[in-house]
């Protein structure tokens, strides 16, 4: 292929893969970014969504239409996880941050382990029509099953950041991981609060799950190789940042496709972290972080 | 007439866009004994993590003891002779109340059997004696005041800031505490207090200054500060409005 | 427990197993046992920055993995006796560690995780993309026959194992009594207040991670020979990562002793579960062990027996 060629193309599906990884990341970007909760079980659960949209899949269902319907059923887990770790932690006076990456580490295998004894270690995926087929445009040529996940993602961010910043539950969601105090003067209960914003993320962790199985397949162990990727991007994106997160990803994105299109699709999974451990030696407040 | 130990010129500490101090100029002189006063959110702890090196002061420069400091990190100023207390005591928990003060001792050097008399002397001094071998997490609020200072203390410092050490204790206990300072202060330790409780930090102090919104308002004796009539307004106002 | 009878036990063991192949004919004990003593190692080498320090080492199996790859490396390159290969394993795992804690450290605790998490992925990435060492699939590690005294290759590094064993708690009791035990316990406590204290904490971070490092890939090292073949999966195994975060947590982080218990409890049961249960059934019960210590004992087992110690006293106090 000729170099431009080439170089077009990486950096278009460096777009389109950029756009699911902050689609990936998103969840992380408010139990991490704004709650300071580091769930690094994060990544199984979105595995867990998307073996849960391979389980609708199976029976019919459109899987970004099963991941919707799933969000439901994903926000609920999500609140009753909160309540087990504020229970175990937060009340208790004892919000060591260490013991709470224990935690959610234990959960992750947990979760891990319990797909491989339901589904076996077995890669899963999900049937849909578009699956297989590409997007030609000129020299640019495009996997559906990028394109379509690639633009889910931009869709879910808007309506997230539309939610923070112009709906009273969002912008209260925004004021708790600043102060704890002073909204519960205001009247508003930052633990309810809390609980929420964790429902909204493990409700994304089914979207991202949905994403991420349209894009290949997937075995119970997925969720490791993101682990470095989603932290990265979001640590990237400055704490919190939603917008920050889109363009963050993007640019791992791209780096991973040219890293794959110059050198060899076996380097991709180290860019993440070289990009991870740079930020964090060079600018730890991250792209868009204040300071 | 000494020189001062301390010299803080044009001191500034940002975040982000907001400026939380300065520019700020203070002499401290040796075995003087300066109050800080000023409301929440003034710019004291600010001014002091800056001068015990845990912050690093985005202009000015810090002299202490003829030496420039500005960049030189906290465990360093420590070693040199700058002490801090904590507005909320840190013990290191885990460790017994003797332990706690073997942390700084183990970087001064010696290794001595009088290490421990060290320690002993200085736990009789603060009335820690009964607690030597206590584990740290099971102390009273007085007591882990005690061993903040007492931790401070083992390394001979030359100068000690106390960061709110009476918050939250009794009117006897408050009595202990200044008392134990006097008695420190007479050994020759210059010593910063930043305190909220107005009659100790006057009767403390021989000098007092007090900083609103990053800057200082007044400098002078207590009565002079206390009567400054900016002073009255940005503090005693915002007290009684509140 | 005090000084000398704490090294007289340890010499006691160090020479008991020495001369155990003299004695025991079956090489599955020693087979087993080698695990169990991995485990030690492993643990107390972990407990080194977790527990003291308290920095959360999630990439155990990046350090494990490094040490089973500079060995496997050093037989395939120049047929390299077993001193050798754990020599130079503590060395790569030191530098390993330094190299991760100098470019995490300076932030909070939880990048340092994060990014022990990544490392192992980039680790695994690396090896391969490294054909020397067989890339994906493993290599052959046909190592130069062990000394005839010991009776068999597994004898050897079972015995080799109980000596970095030993080492390694010794070395974990003298560093939790000395100074630099203190200032990483005061680091655990509160940073800024270690720091006013003259504890240069970066520096003594960096000292756990060198130290905690290359314990770990000492640990590894023997690997190669024990299992006369390495590959990615294995080398850098989730169950190591695991078990080097459970056994001390379990056992409990504060001493010594707390990983050791760990690791001879959840690591005997494990060799006895794997003959009976399946691997997967196995890592969902320790997870959930942790979980449950985490949540509810997070002193671990050492703390469960302070506990119950001072409610015996208090009870014979009470007349």
């Amino acid at each position: 292929m000729e170099f431009l060629d080439l170089i077009t193309n990486a950096l278009v599906s460096g777009v389109a893969l950029g756009s699911i990884y902050a689609l990936l990341a998103l969840g992380l970007s408010i139990t991490f970014g704004v709650l300071h909760i580091p769930n690094v079980a994060h990544p199984a659960l979105m595995i867990a969504g998307a073996y849960a949209v391979v389980f609708a899949n199976a029976r019919g269902l459109d899987p970004i239409v099963a991941a919707l319907l799933l969000t439901v059923p994903f926000y609920a887990l999500g609140i009753v996880f909160y309540e087990f770790y504020a229970r175990a932690f937060e009340k208790r006076g004892r919000g060591n941050t260490l013991q709470s990456l224990t935690l959610f580490f234990g959960v992750s295998l947990v979760i891990e382990i319990a797909l491989v004894v339901a589904f076996g270690t077995d890669l899963r995926s999900v049937e849909v029509p578009y699956v297989g087929r590409s997007l030609e445009f000129g020299i640019v040529l495009l996997p559906y099953r990028f394109l379509v996940p690639a633009l889910l993602a931009p869709v879910v961010i808007l309506a997230l950041w539309l939610y923070m910043t112009r709906t009273y539950s969002g912008l209260a969601l925004r004021a708790v991981a600043h102060d704890d105090r002073a909204l519960s003067i205001s009247g508003v209960n930052p633990v309810s609060i809390k609980r929420h914003a964790f429902g909204i993320a493990t409700a994304l962790a089914v979207l991202a799950g949905a994403a991420l199985v349209i894009t290949g397949p997937v075995d119970p162990f997925a969720g490791r190789v993101q682990i470095g990727r989603v932290f990265a991007i979001v640590v990237l994106a400055g704490l919190g940042s939603i917008p920050g997160t889109l363009v963050a990803a993007i640019l791992i994105g791209i780096a991973e496709a040219l890293v794959t299109a110059f050198l060899s699709p076996s380097w991709a999974p180290g860019v993440a972290f070289a990009i991870l451990l740079g930020t964090l030696a060079i600018r730890p407040s991250g792209l868009f972080g204040a300071r | 007439m000494s020189e001062p130990i301390v010299v803080i010129r044009g001191v500034e500490k940002w975040f982000g866009g907001l400026r939380a101090l300065g520019p700020v100029d203070v002499d401290l002189k040796p075995g003087e004994r300066l109050g800080l006063i000023g409301p929440n959110g003034s710019g004291k702890t600010t001014l002091i993590n800056c001068l015990s090196g845990l912050f690093v002061p985005d202009k000015g420069t810090i002299v202490y003891d003829g030496r420039d400091i500005t960049r030189e990190p906290a465990f360093r100023r420590a070693r040199m002779g700058i002490a801090r207390s904590f507005q909320i005591p840190r013990p290191f928990t885990g460790m017994t109340v003797l332990e706690n003060l073997l942390v700084p001792m183990d970087y001064l050097g010696s290794h001595e059997r009088s290490e421990l008399e060290r320690a002993d002397e200085v736990l009789a001094s603060v009335g820690l004696a009964a607690r030597r071998d206590a584990p740290a997490e099971s102390l009273s609020q007085l007591e882990l005041r005690k061993l903040e200072l007492a931790r401070a203390l083992v390394t001979e410092p030359k100068v000690l800031v106390a960061d709110e050490a009476m918050a939250g204790l009794s009117e006897n206990e408050i009595d202990d505490v200044l008392a134990l300072l006097m008695r420190l202060n007479d050994t020759g330790v210059a010593i910063i207090m930043i305190e909220h409780i107005m009659h100790a930090v006057m009767r403390f102090s021989q000098r007092m200054i007090c900083l609103e919104t990053g800057r200082i308002i007044a400098m002078g004796t207590p009565q002079d500060v206390a009567q400054d009539r900016q002073v009255q307004k940005v503090y005693f106002g915002e007290r009684a409005g509140a | 427990m005090r000084t000398l009878p704490f090294l007289v036990i340890a010499a006691l063991i160090l020479v008991g197993g020495l001369f155990l192949p003299q004695f025991v004919g079956n090489p599955y004990y020693f087979f087993a046992g080698y695990v169990v003593l991995q485990y030690v190692v492993i643990a107390t080498g972990w407990n080194i920055l977790g527990g003291y320090a308290g920095y959360i080492n999630f990439g155990t199996s990046a350090f494990f993995g490094a040490g089973v790859y500079v060995a496997a490396f050093l037989i395939k390159a120049f047929g390299a006796p077993l001193p050798v290969q754990i020599l130079a394993a503590g060395v790569v795992g030191m530098l390993l560690g330094v190299a991760t804690g100098y470019l995490t450290l300076r932030i909070q605790g939880v990048y340092f995780s994060i990014a022990t998490v990544a490392l192992v992925v980039v680790l695994e990435t690396l090896i391969h993309n490294i054909d020397y060492l067989g890339g994906a699939s493993g290599m052959q590690t046909i190592a130069p026959p062990a000394p005839a005294w010991f009776g068999g290759q597994t004898q050897y590094v079972f015995c080799a194992m109980l000596v970095l064993a030993v080492v390694a708690v010794v070395a974990a009791r003298f560093i939790e009594r000395s100074w630099i035990g203190r200032s990483l316990r005061a680091i655990k406590a509160s940073e800024p207040a270690a720091e006013a204290c003259g504890v240069p904490t970066l520096s003594m971070k960096l000292v756990a991670c060198a130290i905690s490092g290359a314990i770990i890939a000492i640990a590894g090292a023997p690997y190669a020979y024990y299992a006369s073949h390495v590959d990615p999966l294995s080398a850098f195994s989730l169950t190591i990562g695991l078990n080097a975060l459970a056994m001390p947590l379990i056992g409990g982080t504060r001493s010594w002793i707390g990983p050791v218990i760990g690791a001879l409890l959840l690591a005997s049961v494990q060799q006895i579960a794997t003959v009976t249960i399946s691997s997967e059934f196995n890592i969902l019960a320790v997870g959930i062990v942790l979980i449950a210590f985490v949540v509810l004992a997070p002193e671990g087992i050492l703390g469960l027996i302070a506990d119950l110690k001072e409610k015996l006293r208090r009870r014979g106090a009470r007349p």
